[in-house]
């Protein structure tokens, strides 16, 4: 990749927009076969001391970059704008794509206004997604208006109902994109396909357990998935339990006279999501799911045929993966999120 | 009783598949014929790998490679392997390559032989008892054409064409015939043992974004739909041009020639697609309905039109990239009185009420300027012009560009006024790369056919019916060309546009595109 650059200190949106401008006009001059990215502007709100980190998890998104990054980084006892700018394309290929990133140091008392910052510098009439990792709420008020996809980590929160709690909110005002809800993502394909045929479908009617284990850190993910099928298999939920550090359990009540045994399990693993879920059906039927080598580990059991293991294959997106596959899914809409989250709030012990 | 109608209802509609991007595709064994061969290794196996690596196989999944090289089961999964590694689109993660290939079979032997079927046979019925399930079962021939019927009909006396309480599909390459009557025979003997709906009929074009996106492109939006007709179209092109020559594959390109490799199933359905009445519905019966009324619409040239509405050549010696070539009969390979057309270009006329009167110029050849693959739409030009030419190019006709590869997207051209002060116009391009508008290239085609198959959505797969239609209309071409052993074959020079002779089927000011 090559780059184009451009920098200055204490600076103002329409300097650094023209810088832009003048950046793109001379790069299409030297090469009309290079044309700018035009699908989605990202703005990130982070604090300065993080910008390094997060620009790392932007460059290892993948394939999913988006066209515009305005990474706003809030630094303390800063009342100045200082601005970088870069533009990164491959001329190697015979048409080829620009990709517009734009680093923005300021002060926490830019944050109020941060639209008149940013608003310049957006490309207008493509979507624009905001994610702000380490809270700043004002800058969040302040770019509302102009956010179409919020992204957001539910999992980030100190406590999963708080988490959860904010994501609703957020629900109110734009499509909001969880990473914390994309971390399921795998588990629901897999719980979907498991009971796809007509035959195993008729079981759904008659699952009486489900089984999440999750890193300590993902209990958001834990209870979106819960959430997820609750939602889908129309089951009256209740608050679950706190087994005080050993998990969540509950009860959840199905159409007819029985109960589904929920349980949220702590689990020891080194990356953030899910570790295996488990669904029991109809007399001691059981279907689990495990991470493992090169995909998930499916182990099956029933009382007549007794029990069997494969390997579901599938490699791990890696949490850049995740952020990738959140700036895509901006693009896109979910229509079963909302359900799982209005159900995942309802099983936070205490209400959430 | 509540209960038994929420299972009813359940069993009717998978309720946890609702918002999926990936819906979940049944369990299935694949199987490779010719899996030692350049398709299986360049293209499928690395296909299957992604696919793997994406979580988009089914949760159970079993690969078997049958070809006729003598392999034992680890040193195919090694050939497959390194195959893998060198063609997939991204570097592969050594733990799913190992669970992919782990469990790999491979059946060696001929595809006549029946003790290779007797042994499939037996190897996927152990993964149906493995997973106390019969699993579904696609057979996929990537072998030789002339293998298509024969491994069809042993598929059938062994019993392996129909699984109960499974689907079995078999999806077979191109050529399907080489020509009307071949195809026809063809048919009729795959469907003496399976029937239409089992059968996936490749055309890797198909899988392309690109071409799908021509039926969004169309159908899609308000501003093309109204102009599709004879009313604002003057004519359309199809170009498929290759800047390399035959490579190694003189054996088959001296049978088979630049009509049958590209144009009767790859631009003929770029052909359909661009012309076809909007379906009812994105159902596979519904589009390919669609597509089989349209084809049945373009009368074939009778023997009398073949010479003025088609014109073949060879390519002779040249410069291509700045490289010196040889022509096609100094080909290593190739019989030096070879008649096999390098070079194929035809007027067509699709006769309905939407098209009447609007031609349609089809071509494709090797060693040209360029690598392209695209369809340009020229509309009329408008009908009074209130500006002068003068010190401008002019108003020119609109364009619609629909590029295929080697870069996707479409393109207009508008005609726009030229800053400064006097009303001079000259054509400027509106674009649509998929790079700059989507946030990610492409998926391969094949991984999408693929899926598509096992999934059993024909939508993109060519029907009998279809492959008759398209037949139809390449065969009297061939006979033509066939029936004329004597005038000369005419030659242009590698690294140019084509012959000379191929600017006279465009009747009027009508100009090829430049390539």
């Amino acid at each position: 990749m090559s780059e184009d650059v451009w920098s200055a200190q204490d600076t103002n949106p329409d300097a650094i927009e023209a810088a832009m401008r003048e950046l793109l006009r001379e790069r299409h001059a030297a090469n009309q076969g290079l044309a700018p990215a035009r699908v989605l502007n990202l703005i990130v709100v982070v604090d300065r001391s993080w910008k390094g980190e997060i620009a790392n998890r932007l460059e290892r998104v993948g394939r999913y970059h988006a066209s515009r990054t305005i990474l706003c980084a809030v630094e303390e006892s800063r009342d100045t704008l200082d601005a970088f700018v870069a533009m990164s394309y491959d001329e190697r290929a015979g048409i080829g794509v620009i990709r517009e990133q734009v680093e923005i140091d300021m002060g926490p008392e830019h944050l109020g206004a941060l639209a008149t910052i940013v608003d310049p510098i957006v490309i207008a009439e493509i979507p624009t997604v905001l994610w702000s990792p380490h809270g700043h709420e004002a800058a969040v008020e302040a770019l509302v208006e102009m956010t179409d996809v919020m992204l957001i980590d539910s999992d980030d929160s100190p406590d999963p109902a708080t988490g959860l709690e904010r994501a609703e909110e957020e629900l109110s005002s734009s499509y909001v994109v969880d990473l914390a809800w994309l971390r399921t993502t795998p588990w629901r394909e897999r719980l979907a396909a498991s009971f796809d045929s007509p035959g195993r479908r008729a079981m759904l009617a008659s699952v009486d357990g489900f089984t999440v284990r999750h890193h300590v850190n993902s209990e958001a993910s834990a209870l979106l998935l819960a959430g997820w099928i609750s939602s889908r298999l129309r089951w009256d939920i209740r608050p679950l339990e706190s087994l005080n550090g050993s998990g969540l359990r509950g009860r959840a009540y199905t159409n007819n006279p029985r109960y589904v045994d929920i349980r949220l399990q702590p689990f020891e693993q080194d990356v953030p999501g899910l570790a295996g879920v488990t669904v029991a059906w109809q007399a001691g039927c059981t279907l689990s799911l495990d991470r493992a080598l090169g995909g998930l580990r499916a182990h099956e059991y029933s009382p007549d045929r007794g029990g069997q293991e494969w390997l579901v294959l599938g490699g791990s997106r890696g949490e850049g993966g995740i952020l990738g596959e959140g700036i895509r899914q901006a693009h896109l809409r979910d229509p079963t999120y909302a359900p799982a989250l209005r159900a995942a709030r309802e099983l936070c012990p205490d209400g959430g | 009783m509540q209960s038994a109608a929420v299972a009813t209802e359940f069993e009717q509609d998978n309720p946890l598949i609702e918002g999926l991007e990936r819906l979940p595709v049944r369990p299935t064994s694949l199987v490779i014929f010719g899996a030692t061969g350049d398709l299986a290794h360049r293209k499928l196996l690395p296909a299957l790998y992604n696919l793997a690596h994406e979580g988009a196989l089914p949760e159970r999944f079993e690969l078997i490679g049958v070809a006729r090289s003598e392999f034992t089961h680890d040193e195919f999964r090694e050939e497959a392997r390194q195959s893998i590694e060198r063609f997939s689109r991204r570097q592969p993660d050594p733990k799913v390559l190992n669970g992919l290939l782990g469990e790999m079979r491979y059946v060696s032997g001929g595809f006549d032989s029946d003790q290779v079927y007797g042994e499939l046979g037996d190897t996927l019925r152990e993964f149906d008892q493995r997973a106390s399930e019969p699993l579904n079962r696609v057979f996929y021939l990537s072998t030789a054409p002339q293998f298509f019927p024969v491994i069809s009909g042993k598929l059938g006396d062994a019993g392996l064409s129909q699984c109960e309480q499974a689907e079995t599909r078999i999806v077979i390459e191109k050529p399907f015939g080489y020509d009307l009557a071949s195809a026809q025979q063809l048919n009729a003997q795959v469907l003496e043992v399976f029937d239409e709906s089992q059968v996936f009929r490749i055309d890797h074009y198909l899988g392309k974004e690109t071409v799908q996106n021509l039926m969004a492109l169309r159908f899609a939006n308000a501003l093309f739909e109204p102009v599709w007709n004879r009313n604002f179209i003057d004519h359309v092109q199809i170009t498929a041009a290759e800047d390399i020559g035959i490579g190694g594959r003189a054996g088959y390109y001296e049978g088979a020639g630049a009509l049958r490799d590209l144009v009767q199933n790859h631009m003929m359905q770029l052909l359909a697609l661009l012309t076809m009445e909007p379906p009812s519905s994105f159902d596979a019966d519904r589009v390919r309905d669609e597509k089989l009324k349209v084809l049945e619409s373009i009368v074939p040239p009778s023997p009398g039109d073949v010479a003025s509405m088609t014109v073949r050549a060879q390519y002779g010696p040249g410069t291509v990239g700045g490289k010196r070539v040889t022509g096609y009969l100094e080909e290593e390979g190739v019989d030096p009185h070879s008649r096999t057309e390098t070079y194929a270009a035809l007027r067509l006329n699709v006769s309905n009420w939407r098209w009447a009167g609007v031609p349609v110029y089809l071509r494709t050849g090797k060693q040209l300027a360029r690598k392209v693959t695209e369809i340009v739409v020229t509309l009329k030009p408008v009908p009074h012009l209130a500006f002068k030419n003068i010190g401008s190019i002019g108003v020119q006709p609109n364009q619609i560009i629909l590029t295929v590869q080697p870069d996707e997207g479409v393109s207009v051209s508008l005609g726009a006024k030229i800053p400064g002060a006097t009303m001079r116009i000259r054509p400027v391009n509106m674009e649509f790369r998929y790079g700059t508008s989507f946030l990610s290239e492409s998926p391969e085609a094949y991984e999408r056919l693929i899926l598509d198959a096992m999934r059993g959505d024909a939508t993109l797969f060519t029907r009998g019916d279809e492959i008759i239609a398209l037949w139809r209309i390449i065969d009297p071409i061939l006979q033509g060309w066939h029936a004329d052993t004597e005038s000369p074959i005419p030659q242009y020079q590698a690294g140019s546009a084509g012959p000379a002779e191929a600017d006279a089927l465009l009747e009027g000011d009508r100009r090829w595109r430049r390539l």
